[in-house]
C-alpha cells in the first residue's frame, strides 16, 4: 500500500508540493454518500464488509457505522490481509503481514464488499479476490474505494467510488484517517525520489 | 535475510519480525479447511538431513507445502551420502538442480555455516551438532509469547543436558535477545566449559530454581552423544533433575513447561507432567509449523539482498 499512499505521511513535515484534495469534512461526506449508494444497490440483503489493511480497515468500520445509521443491514465487518497473495512479493524487501479477522459466520453465500482506500493498479484487489476464495464462496463480491486514481493494470473496477482523482504516475495519493494518522484528509504530492 | 544459521547475532527486530509473521500466518490459517497459501509457488525447498528427525523434518515439509513450495526430502541414509559424497558436493548438486533453499541438519557444528559459503541457495540450519537449532528457539519463543504475553523480564529455566544441546544454545541467545533472563540447571558434567561466559546464571538445584521461574524448559538426555559417564545412573538423574509431579507443584501458577521433544518420559519429565495443562509441548509443535513458514517467507518471498 505504501506505493500508493506514501508511508507515515502524517507524522512527518509535508513535502513542499503537497496539496489537500479532500478535507476532513469532504471525507466524512464522501463516506456517507458511499454508504447511501451501497444501501441503494444492496438492501435488504445483509452485507459483510472486509477492509484491506491498513486504511481499508477503518474505512470499512466507518462505512458499516453509516450504513447501519441509514437503515442498512451489516452482518459483519472484518479485516483481510492480502500480502500472502500478492504478485509483487519478490520485487520488494520482506513485507510484514497484517491481521486477518473474518466475521463470525464466514463468507459462504453472503454479499461481501471489499473496502480499500485507493484503487490504483488493481493488483491489491486481485490478491484480495484470491484471498477471499480461500475463506469461502461469497454469493457476490463488490468493491468500495475512497479514491480511484486510475492507471489500472488489470480488468478491475470499483462498484462504489468516493472520489475519482485522475493522477500522473509521478504523483502519490495519500489517504489520511484519524485512526492511523493525525487527521482525515486526502492529499496529493510528487513522488519522493 | 539471506540465511538462518543461528540465533546468536539475530537482531531483536529481526527476531520479533519473524515471530509476528508466524502469529499472523497462524491467524490467517485459523479455522480454514484448506491450509494452502500461494505465496511460495514455484520455489523449491530441499530438506537435507544427516541425522534422524521426526518433527523438524516433517514440520519444514508441511511449512513449505502449506505455502505452495515444492519440497524435496533427502536423508543421508538413502542418498549418495551413503556412497561417500561430501557435504559440499551434495550441496552443489542440489543448487545445480535449482533448489532455492536448503534446510540442513548435520551432526557437525558449523555445517550449515560452511554450506552457506559454498552455494548460492538460501540455507536454513535445522540443527548442527551441539551448536544451534534456531527454528526450535523461535518456536519456543512463540509458545512463550502465546502463554506469557511477552518475554521482557521473564525468567526461563533450562534444565538438563546443556552440553550436548543445540536447543539450549539457540534458546539462550534468542531469549536473552528478547529480554528474558535465562537460568541453567544441570549436573556439572552436563554443562559446557566456558558456560560462565554465557549471559546466563547457573545452578545445580532444580527445587530452588522452580518457584521463581516463568517457564521451565526440559532438555532430552542425549544418550547418543554421550561417550562416557556423565551421571551415575538414569534413576539418580531423574530424581535430581527430572520434572516430577511434586516439582510441578513448586512452579508458580502461570508457569509454562516446555520440552523440545522427543521426550523420554520417566527420565527428564514425568508422564503426568508431560500431559498436564501446564505443559505446552503440543503447542510448541503446532507453532513450529508457523514459525518455519515465517522463516521461509522471510527468506524466499522477498527481493534478493544484493550480496
Amino acid at each position: 500500500m505504501s506505493s500508493r499512499t506514501g508511508t507515515g505521511a502524517a507524522g512527518e513535515a509535508g513535502p513542499p508540493q503537497q496539496h489537500e484534495l479532500l478535507s476532513a469534512a469532504d471525507v466524512a461526506r464522501t463516506v456517507a454518500r458511499m454508504a447511501h449508494q451501497i444501501i441503494e444497490r444492496t438492501a435488504p440483503e445483509p452485507l459483510v464488509l472486509l477492509g484491506i489493511p491498513t486504511r481499508g480497515v477503518p474505512l470499512a468500520h466507518r462505512l458499516a457505522a453509516r450504513i447501519r445509521e441509514f437503515g442498512g443491514t451489516v452482518a459483519g465487518v472484518g479485516t483481510l490481509d492480502v500480502t500472502l497473495y500478492r504478485d509483487d512479493l519478490r520485487r520488494r524487501p520482506p513485507r510484514p503481514l497484517e491481521t486477518t479477522e473474518l466475521p463470525e459466520g464466514g463468507l459462504d453465500e453472503v454479499l461481501v464488499v471489499l473496502v480499500d482506500d485507493v484503487l490504483y493498479s488493481g493488483r491489491t484487489v486481485r490478491a484480495a479476490l484470491d484471498a477471499v476464495r480461500e475463506y469461502g464462496r461469497p454469493r457476490a463480491v463488490q468493491l468500495a474505494v475512497l479514491v480511484d486514481r486510475g492507471h489500472r493494470e488489470l480488468p478491475i473496477r470499483a462498484d462504489y467510488v468516493g472520489k475519482n482523482l485522475p493522477t500522473s504516475r509521478d504523483e502519490e495519493i495519500g489517504v489520511l484517517l484519524t485512526e492511523t494518522d493525525a487527521a482525515d484528509a486526502v492529499v496529493i504530492r510528487r513522488r519522493s525520489r | 535475510m539471506r540465511h538462518l544459521l543461528s540465533t546468536a547475532g539475530l537482531e531483536r527486530a529481526a527476531a520479533l519480525a519473524l515471530l509476528d509473521t508466524a502469529d499472523r500466518l497462524k491467524q490467517a490459517l485459523l479455522g480454514r479447511e484448506v491450509h494452502k497459501l500461494p505465496t511460495l509457488r514455484g520455489r523449491t525447498v530441499v530438506t537435507l538431513f544427516y541425522e534422524n528427525s521426526t518433527r523438524t523434518r516433517a514440520s519444514f515439509e508441511i511449512a513449505g507445502k502449506w505455502m505452495s513450495a515444492d519440497v524435496v526430502n533427502i536423508s543421508a541414509g538413502g542418498s549418495s551420502v551413503a556412497k561417500g559424497e561430501s557435504l559440499r558436493d551434495t550441496a552443489r548438486t542440489l543448487a545445480a538442480m535449482g533448489a532455492d533453499c536448503v534446510v540442513v541438519r548435520h551432526p557437525a557444528s558449523g555445517a550449515a555455516h560452511r554450506m552457506a559459503g559454498w552455494v548460492s541457495t538460501h540455507v536454513v540450519n535445522a540443527g548442527d551438532g551441539a551448536h544451534e537449532h534456531p527454528t526450535q528457539a523461535l518456536l519456543d519463543a512463540a509458545t512463550l509469547r502465546d502463554r506469557l504475553g511477552h518475554l521482557d523480564g521473564r525468567s526461563v529455566t533450562i534444565v538438563g543436558d546443556v552440553v550436548h544441546s543445540r536447543v539450549a544454545r539457540s534458546n539462550m541467545h534468542l531469549l536473552t535477545t528478547l529480554g528474558a533472563r535465562v537460568h541453567l540447571v544441570a549436573p556439572p558434567t552436563l554443562l559446557p566449559t566456558g558456560v560462565h561466559r554465557w549471559p546466563v546464571t547457573v545452578g545445580h538445584d532444580l527445587d530452588a530454581a522452580l518457584p521463581g521461574t516463568d517457564a521451565v524448559m526440559m532438555l532430552r538426555v542425549q544418550a547418543e552423544r554421550m561417550h562416557g559417564g556423565f551421571f551415575p545412573s538414569a534413576r539418580e538423574y531423574s530424581i535430581r533433575y527430572g520434572l516430577s509431579e511434586a516439582r510441578l507443584g513448586l512452579l508458580p501458577e502461570h508457569a509454562v513447561v516446555l520440552h523440545p521433544g522427543p521426550m523420554l518420559r520417566g527420565m527428564e519429565i514425568a508422564h503426568s507432567v508431560a500431559d498436564s495443562p501446564r505443559a505446552a509441548i503440543t503447542e510448541q509443535v503446532r507453532n513450529g509449523v508457523h514459525v518455519r513458514m515465517a522463516v521461509l517467507y522471510h527468506l524466499l518471498a522477498a527481493q534478493e539482498d544484493q550480496p
